[in-house]
């Protein structure tokens, strides 16, 4: 049993998915999916604690050798991110049977959880899988699922979100399947590690230049970073919200996993950032993401919109960090993933009880808000502070780890202007402060209930979460910097 | 130099054209179209890098002792049915927006999004 967790990990749900089609009553779906996604945590706990005690765990499928058949490689950057996709798709269902009561028709309900699942499981397939053509079907299987869910959506204009995304995500994944040819063709491998090997005696060629090229802007599309990141707001605000909460805190998540992956592991970091200027161009496109996303974010009317765009900027942060190159900045950016994804998990959980109580997330309909859901303002509000990065909350941990790290490249300028982009933060996060706490109720308005149960247990177990990995950071300082390490090729 | 690698030219005209069409046109069904054109390019791309000069079809026979590489041909099968789903996927998404629009065409859609 315990030899074969790493594919228990994405078979589970996998298995689940079409199971779960079977179940017609919408409630014993639900219990169904948590108990696949639950099972899936478990899983990742165990192999998280495997991967920090006894080293990478290879699991060859079907007991085929690596080169030839496809391999699962879980080592501490692996486990670290399933571990965060597990946990957040675990808590954000437990909100997700009173959530879609009011968005999604009753006759889709079953529909919506065989989704879900198929989502979960072809994203923890791309972070355990060793194989580059593997990752290329699980991105698909994750992508297809994603467009369904999007179209889920009550407005129209989830529609047309969902198939704007179906552009951008298939011509990104198509770059990628173009990469992975290229580099087929000049190392005749598909396993991840095995490429690691070849690729240095073939480096020189244009053809592995051209399938760099390819794989990183195949990426980048995925992990929307500024100027690519044009689907992204509208497929998270109009998209059911335990869709948006799922998505915001992991899709984007595996993107950056991606990119860490095949530009240390595969490509190597010595070509990735010496023979190419790939530090400097994502130093800046980092930045500039940072500031017109969270330009953009202030000017918003409709709060999923503005949380959408603060993503954006977060993707900015997050790749910084990756382009500093050193262990710090990649522990940042690894921090940022694990905080990023608490913050953005409970800040759109907390939207969707809204969205159940008022049926929209437009911010004239926050109104006096602070007082009738106070609960659930005051996790925006945890959130929102967690965003900007004040002291106590996970935001300041990780903005605190790529502070230092990008001075320790001696990039005073990039400190600075992390430092303004935080400011920026502050200015869309007090505008719903400013009218959920000090805008009355419009006279002669309903009384608004609190969130029910079913969302502010959630809700503010992702909140305590942000409060406590800000305060207690051993895990996930300690695993973010043993996966940088193993990446670096050091010993942990 | 040309026709020693005619295949990968037509690669690059399809990818080029397919793309092409997915920005230019503004109807829904042309961009699917052209999205199709462009991953086709990408089935011929790896179907072209398995063929090894003077190889046959990668069955064992005797007397034979070339093949072509089989591996791509099946990775591309892969590729060929997500292709599929996605146009698929892509179309049934057009006739939803159709029935909520009223049109295909991506300008008028923006404009009945903008006046909401």
């Amino acid at each position: 049993m315990i030899a074969h967790l790493a594919i228990l990990q994405v078979i589970v749900p996998l298995m689940a998915a079409p199971l779960c089609l079977l179940l017609t009553r919408p409630r014993l779906a639900w219990l169904f999916t948590l108990l696949a996604s639950g099972l899936a945590f478990l899983t990742s706990c165990l192999l998280l604690q495997q991967v920090m005690t006894s080293g990478t765990i290879i699991y060859e499928l079907g007991g085929w050798d690596a080169p030839w058949g496809i391999e699962y490689r879980i080592d501490q950057l692996n486990a670290f991110l399933l571990l965060i996709i597990t946990a957040i798709s675990t808590v954000v269902l437990f909100a997700a049977h009173t959530s879609i009561q009011d968005e999604i028709p009753a006759d889709r309900h079953t529909i919506f959880y065989v989704l879900y699942l198929l989502s979960l499981a072809a994203m923890l397939g791309i972070v355990a899988t060793g194989d580059a053509f593997n990752v290329f079907v699980f991105l698909e299987i994750s992508s297809l699922s994603a467009y369904a869910l999007i179209a889920l959506g009550k407005d129209r204009r989830a529609l047309w979100a969902s198939y704007q995304y179906l552009i951008m995500g298939t011509i990104g994944a198509t770059f990628i399947l173009i990469g992975i040819g290229l580099m087929y063709q000049m190392t005749g491998t598909l396993n991840m590690d095995d490429l690691a090997k070849r690729l240095p005696e073939v480096a020189q060629t244009r053809t592995i230049f051209t399938a760099f090229a390819f794989v990183i802007v195949g990426i980048c599309l995925k992990l929307a970073l500024f100027p690519l990141h044009l689907w992204l707001p509208n497929a998270y605000a109009y998209a059911p919200s335990i869709v948006t909460a799922f998505f915001a805190a992991t899709a984007t998540k595996v993107a950056i996993y991606l990119l860490i992956r095949f530009t240390f592991s595969v490509f190597g970091l010595s070509f990735s950032f010496t023979h190419l200027p790939l530090q400097i161009l994502f130093v800046v496109l980092g930045l500039a993401g940072i500031f017109v996303a969270s330009t953009a974010a202030i000017y918003q009317t409709n709060i999923k919109h503005l949380f959408a765009y603060s993503s954006i900027a977060q993707i900015g942060y997050m790749i910084v960090g990756f382009s500093a190159s050193t262990v710090t900045g990649l522990t940042a950016t690894l921090l940022h993933v694990f905080n990023h994804a608490l913050m953005k998990g409970a800040l759109f959980l907390a939207l969707g009880a809204v969205m159940y109580r008022i049926g929209s997330t437009q911010l004239s309909q926050f109104h006096g808000l602070g007082r009738q859901m106070p609960l659930t303002m005051a996790a925006i509000v945890i959130g929102g502070l967690s965003l900007i990065g004040v002291p106590l909350t996970v935001g300041f941990v990780s903005k605190w780890y790529l502070v230092l790290a990008v001075i320790e490249n001696g990039w005073w300028p990039v400190a600075v202007l992390i430092l303004l982009g935080s400011l920026l933060a502050v200015v869309y996060v007090w505008r719903i402060v400013e009218v959920a706490y000090f805008k009355p109720a419009p006279a002669g308005s309903e009384t608004i209930k609190e969130a029910p149960a079913s969302f502010l247990i959630p809700v503010w177990i992702l909140v305590i979460a942000n409060i406590y990995f800000g305060i207690d950071t051993r895990l996930s300082v300690q695993v973010a910097e043993a996966a940088s390490r193993s990446l670096f090729g050091m010993s942990p | 130099m040309f026709l020693g690698l005619f295949n990968y030219w037509i690669v690059i005209v399809l990818m080029m054209i397919g793309f092409y069409i997915v920005i230019a046109h503004g109807n829904l069904i042309k961009k699917i179209v052209g999205l199709s054109i462009f991953q086709t390019s990408v089935f011929i791309f790896y179907i072209s890098i398995a063929k090894v000069d003077g190889g046959t079809a990668p069955i064992l026979t005797e007397g034979v002792e070339i093949y072509s590489n089989p591996l791509p041909h099946v990775l591309i099968l892969t590729a060929i049915v997500v292709g599929i789903a996605t146009t698929a996927l892509g179309l049934a998404l057009v006739v939803r927006i159709k029935d909520a629009y009223g049109s295909i065409e991506e300008e008028e859609i923006q404009k009945k999004d903008n006046l909401d």
